[in-house]
């Protein structure tokens, strides 16, 4: 019998590791099967140029419709994974079909995480994480007026950034003391809160939702667990992610937030990998392990568990690397942050252009470059190279950055 | 419809009919052409989607914005004709456009 893949989530990873297999020469059947209505597409547009209007529907699109059945790829989607049975190597879809494979693929991504308060079902609360949220969204902030966003994240401060454009009087609700709290530094907060209060957002931190409150359904205005009332026709919770791995772990497949593999994606069942914003995967330039959210961590993974699958070389694991944009600001991360014990700025963070560097006992270990191409490429080689950079090194901004690079990477 | 062809870097041709306002790099992905990675979706984050364009046709193709010149700086294999695709907007008067991909986009 002809040899089977089925991956099991339909997103960037998903999407990804199906082309993938086929580029690197797999001839066994492919299912790709999605929850979602749309084949694999591209999520950061959403909170960002696709929530403006600015591109259309189709160019979020990964590939066309068309490129799949091209490429001898059944894709599957609105259909549901009901039940996984690893002893006769069957998935069970929604629709009654049972697929049979050889290598399984989770590849189930993650979900907004739901506001615990009351209220969070009113009409006009919405989360933003997939096309139909934004389908909702949009024309809600069209025609609304007041917008509150729980949760001083990325996706939120984006969203806030498009809202403004749309002239919307913007709030953002933040429990921590300062927003971006749990995925940057202080100097990093300031610049964001700086620039949202100068377009007009208010940004209040050490705030807690306690519930919201709506007239025939719909929400109508916060309160804070200190009582005060905040008056919104829309809501934007971007409170994090979780990762999809219920299906996994009812599976047998062994799970520690998120599914855990090793660095060829596969999980403890060898025929079973798992790829994308579910998966739990060594971070080689860190020497620990984690999650990570974000499209690098798709594309690599989906490369390297269809290497794995066709007996291919294992593709290279880049420093993890993300992006965010909101009004002319681009920020470009090379690396991770997390547990960093000395932050050197390189530039003025009261200008629109400025990098932050950030070191572990000496090593440097992740970036922030805010408008600052040169330090973002330059961070990514030095970090994959373990390069030997110094805090002195990279404060003295009357070197280049390429000059400063190409001496660390000689030394 | 804008013919654009697309050169790998051992020579391989491959003729592509481009729709005027997506990107050139847009149009590699969909007709899945090899050496375009575009991995950020044409934010230009990622610089992964460097092409060589035609001399001739480089003044149609648009200026480079700081953004792009700065991100190419670092990119391999760097050209005077080097931009990144997803930067290109294809219109009437790129017809018959010819980029050639490097041999790397790392």
């Amino acid at each position: 019998m002809e040899s089977s893949v089925v991956v099991i989530g339909a997103g960037q990873a998903g999407g990804q590791a199906a082309v993938s297999l086929r580029q690197f020469g797999y001839e066994g059947q492919i299912h790709l099967v999605g929850e979602e209505a749309a084949p694999p597409y591209q999520r950061p547009p959403l909170s960002k140029d696709y929530l403006k209007g600015k591109l259309e529907r189709e160019r979020l699109f990964l590939k066309p419709r068309q490129f799949y059945e091209d490429s001898k790829i059944d894709l599957k989607t609105g259909v549901k994974v009901t039940g996984i049975d690893r002893h006769t190597r069957t998935v069970s879809l929604s629709q009654g079909e049972d697929l049979s494979y050889d290598k399984l693929i989770f590849a189930t991504g993650s979900r907004a995480r739901q506001l615990p308060t009351p209220g969070a079902d009113l009409q006009n609360v919405f989360d933003l994480r997939t096309l139909d949220d934004i389908g909702q969204l949009k024309p809600a902030m069209q025609m609304g007026n007041k917008l509150l966003i729980v949760g001083a994240g990325y996706i939120g401060l984006e969203a806030a950034a498009v809202a403004r454009e749309f002239d919307l009087e913007v709030t953002v609700l933040e429990m921590a003391d300062r927003v971006l709290a749990r995925v940057t530094s202080p100097v990093m907060s300031d610049f964001y809160q700086r620039l949202h209060e100068s377009q007009g957002v208010s940004v209040r931190t050490n705030s807690m939702l306690k519930e919201l409150v709506g007239r025939d359904g719909r929400v109508t205005y916060a309160v804070l667990s200190d009582g005060e009332k905040i008056d919104c026709d829309i809501v934007l919770v971007g409170i994090g992610i979780l990762p999809n791995e219920e299906l996994a772990a009812d599976a047998g497949i062994a799970c520690k937030s998120g599914i855990l593999v090793d660095r060829d994606c596969r999980t403890n069942d060898p025929d079973v990998y798992a790829i994308g914003d579910c998966a739990h995967r060594p971070l080689v330039h860190y020497g620990r392990d984690g999650r990570l959210e974000s499209v690098h961590n798709a594309i690599e993974q989906g490369k390297i568990a269809a290497a794995h699958i066709v007996g291919k070389d294992r593709p290279a694991e880049d420093v993890p690397w993300f992006w965010s944009d909101q009004y002319n600001i681009k920020l470009q991360i090379a690396g991770l942050s997390q547990g960093y014990d000395e932050v050197v700025v390189r530039g003025d963070p009261t200008s629109q252009s400025f990098a932050v560097f950030y070191f572990l006992a000496g090593k440097l270990i992740s970036v922030d470059a805010v408008n600052a191409p040169p330090e973002f490429l330059s961070a990514k080689r030095l970090i994959a190279a373990n390069a030997k950079i110094s805090p002195e090194n990279v404060a003295d901004v009357s070197v280049s950055m390429k000059e400063i690079m190409t001496a660390a990477l000689a030394r | 419809m804008v013919k654009i062809t697309y050169i790998d870097h051992e020579g391989t041709s491959r003729d592509v009919d481009a729709k005027v306002g997506e990107s050139v790099m847009e149009a590699a992905i969909r007709n899945n052409i090899p050496g375009i990675d575009a991995d950020c979706g044409g934010a230009c984050a990622c610089a992964t989607c460097h092409v060589y364009v035609d001399e001739a046709f480089l003044p149609k193709t648009g200026e480079q914005e700081a953004m792009e010149q700065s991100m190419l700086d670092f990119a391999d294999g760097v050209q005077d004709n080097s931009r990144l695709s997803c930067q290109i907007q294809v219109s009437d008067e790129l017809e018959g456009l010819t980029v050639t991909t490097p041999e790397s986009q790392h």
